[in-house]
């Protein structure tokens, strides 16, 4: 698949969540327009493109932070601007960016307040709100945390500590907004096996943003790549990631191998001296202090 | 200081009763201890300046005054005299605490209380127009202080509404509204004949003297408003709203609709704690941090707080008219001090946490 030009028509998987020729802006800068994508059901799909192609803007207009210019984000079929807040929190959960715990909360107090859509003024806590809470705590390994207070914990168990709090509110969709942007590597991987333990296990249908396209391609089993506001390509990894599409759209010239682990396309950025051009410091040019030349 | 470092009592409870409560249960239960100990506190305050003053009465023989019998004279001084103003105190600490318990948490940031937000400075300045322009009396004062500082809350509601109206946002609005209005109300003080002036000082500085039913009639029926509405509708919003508007718009709490209410609430409260006992220092700002010290328990603590703003108040006034023998002070200036101190030490603990 390459480049379209226009809406794209609705692909034939069943999908619960879709944009429908949305127009994202703030204010009046205008981030995408006449963007149609759908979210196929039980896919673990993610979202990927260089800075500023509007991956994140999407994805609040998915789980309905940011409210469409023009189009409309359909939940179901209806335009979830038009849904009670409660009925989406029950169907579509969120992973934000940039969470904050309160002061002294508990993990387990903090996982609780995922049950909060499905509680009401007379209907506090229940057996069901229990269950999924420990069950929440056991799938994310923060069950031996539960006693503990979140902001005593590393980052890794604090991301860990939010995915239970979102996979506690039950939601048959999940979207995580970049959740591996301030972890290291080790716990970056950590956490992407464990969305995809979830996403196989619970058949859950999740949706990521992510930055590393390596890890997207990893990953998901089904990628959209957006590029200035519009939908490059959409599919499989391995039918979508390309040398032409990489290229074209991150700007970065690449080979696509196998990946010895995972069989799936593993993008090899070119050496600098491969490309041709410059590969070597104009005469005169002084390296900042701390840097070795070996390292430019 | 909550949870940090200190040691925690396992879980006592059976799965049973667990699964009925929940893991906040435990949390209810020390923040039910702490509630009912401040409420002791604020009653044993109230029984306490009720007998003291010039004509001495035991702490038994003010109980059997409040409860209809004892002696003629007793009923006489307790009820009609001193009592009014106590309840004056008792609600309008609670009016502040509540105020300050539900603006902090709503911009999750410990200085976000009415009197940094400028709706307490908009009472001030409605008050001081009263006196200035239309040299009205006690009613017609608290009447200005309300609508001042419904004006104020308005217009900060309104410059601050665009762009999301998020915390911080609403911090610098208020600092900024602040700013203005106290350069307002220096001009309108220079203004004012020599005898509104000095009322207008004493009003200023928050004083509870010579209260009566009166005064305290509109902030206790505000209260009776406001508290349902606060422990009802914004206990739970709020405290899904200290985990950041995102977090709180995705499980399905209407950020927008919980900020103006709790606006709405704060303003109300605020200007009517004002309209009662004067702009008092420190209390909406104090009262809540100590009271999240005491219950160790995240959210906004809204109970907690406005029963230890009722008893911070009682106690404050009772030791701005006999901490000085034969010298009464204003309880402004007691709340005040104890304040600055709290906020000086607040500010030591805090570094002294950061350097462990």
């Amino acid at each position: 698949m390459t480049t379209t030009d226009g809406p794209r028509p609705a692909t034939a998987a069943p999908s619960r969540l879709a944009a429908h020729g949305v127009t994202l802006a703030y204010d009046h800068r205008v981030v995408a327009e006449e963007l149609t994508i759908a979210i196929p059901d039980n896919s673990f799909t993610v979202i990927i493109g260089p800075n500023g192609c509007g991956k994140s803007t999407l994805l609040r207009a998915l789980a309905r932070l940011l409210r469409p210019a023009a189009g409309s984000v359909l939940l179901d079929g209806a335009a979830i601007a038009s849904l009670p807040t409660r009925q989406v929190a029950r169907t579509v959960g969120l992973l934000p960016q940039s969470p904050t715990a309160p002061d002294g909360i508990t993990v387990a107090e903090l996982v609780a307040c995922g049950r909060h859509p499905h509680q009401g003024l007379l209907r506090r806590w229940s057996e069901a709100d229990e269950r999924a809470t420990a069950e929440a705590m056991a799938a994310t390994g923060v069950a031996a945390l539960a006693e503990r207070a979140v902001d005593e914990l590393s980052g890794g168990q604090r991301q860990r500590v939010w995915a239970a709090m979102a996979l506690a509110q039950e939601t048959p969709l999940l979207l995580l907004d970049e959740p591996t942007t301030y972890l290291d590597i080790a716990h970056q991987v950590e956490f992407l096996d464990l969305c995809a333990r979830l996403h196989e296990e619970q058949g859950r249908t999740l949706v990521a943003v992510l930055h590393d396209l390596n890890q997207a391609a990893r990953y998901a089993d089904h990628l959209i790549v957006l590029h200035e506001g519009e939908v490059a390509a959409a599919g499989p990894p391995g039918e979508v990631v390309t040398a032409e599409l990489v290229t074209e759209v991150f700007g970065l010239p690449c080979v696509i191998i196998e990946c010895p682990e995972t069989g799936g396309p593993l993008i090899v950025p070119r050496a600098r001296d491969r490309i041709g051009g410059s590969d070597r410091l104009p005469v005169g040019v002084r390296l900042p202090v701390g840097v070795q030349s070996s390292a430019v | 200081m909550s949870g940090v470092g200190t040691v925690e009592v396992g879980d006592l409870r059976s799965p049973r009763q667990r699964s009925r409560t929940g893991p906040r249960g435990r949390r209810r239960a020390r923040t039910g201890t702490v509630c009912l100990a401040l409420a002791l506190t604020a009653v044993a305050a109230a029984v306490f300046a009720l007998g003291s003053g010039d004509y001495h009465i035991a702490a038994t023989d003010v109980i059997k005054a409040l409860t209809g019998g004892g002696d003629a004279g007793d009923r006489l001084v307790v009820r009609e005299l001193r009592l009014p103003r106590v309840a004056t105190a008792l609600a309008a600490g609670a009016a502040l605490a509540l105020a300050g318990a539900i603006s902090q948490s709503m911009v999750r940031n410990p200085l976000g209380s009415p009197d940094m937000l400028g709706f307490t400075q908009g009472a001030s300045t409605g008050a001081l127009v009263v006196v200035v322009v239309a040299g009205g009396g006690s009613a017609a004062l608290a009447g200005g202080a309300v609508v001042g500082g419904a004006a104020a809350g308005i217009l900060i509601f309104a410059l601050a509404r665009h762009g999301g109206m998020h915390g911080n946002r609403l911090v610098m609005v208020g600092i900024g509204v602040t700013a203005i209005l106290t350069g307002v109300n220096s001009y309108l003080l220079t203004k004012a004949q020599l005898t509104d002036a000095a009322r207008a000082m004493l009003w200023l500085t928050g004083s509870l003297d010579g209260r009566g039913w009166n005064d305290a009639a509109p902030v206790l029926v505000g209260l009776a408003l406001a508290t349902p509405a606060a422990a009802l509708g914004l206990s739970r919003s709020l405290r899904m709203l200290e985990l950041g508007d995102d977090a709180a718009h995705a499980l399905g709490v209407r950020t927008a609709g919980t900020r103006i209410l709790a606006l709405t609430c704060t303003v109300l409260l605020s200007a009517l704690a004002a309209a009662a006992a004067g702009p008092v220092a420190f209390v909406a700002l104090t009262a809540p941090q100590l009271a999240r010290r005491l219950t160790r328990a995240p959210g906004p603590n809204l109970l907690p707080s406005a029963l230890l703003g009722s008893a911070l108040l009682v106690v404050s006034d009772w030791l701005a008219q006999h901490a000085v023998p034969g010298r009464q002070v204003p309880a402004g200036v007691v709340t005040g001090l104890f304040g600055g101190c709290y906020l000086i030490w607040l500010l030591a603990v805090g570094q002294d946490r950061r350097r462990t």
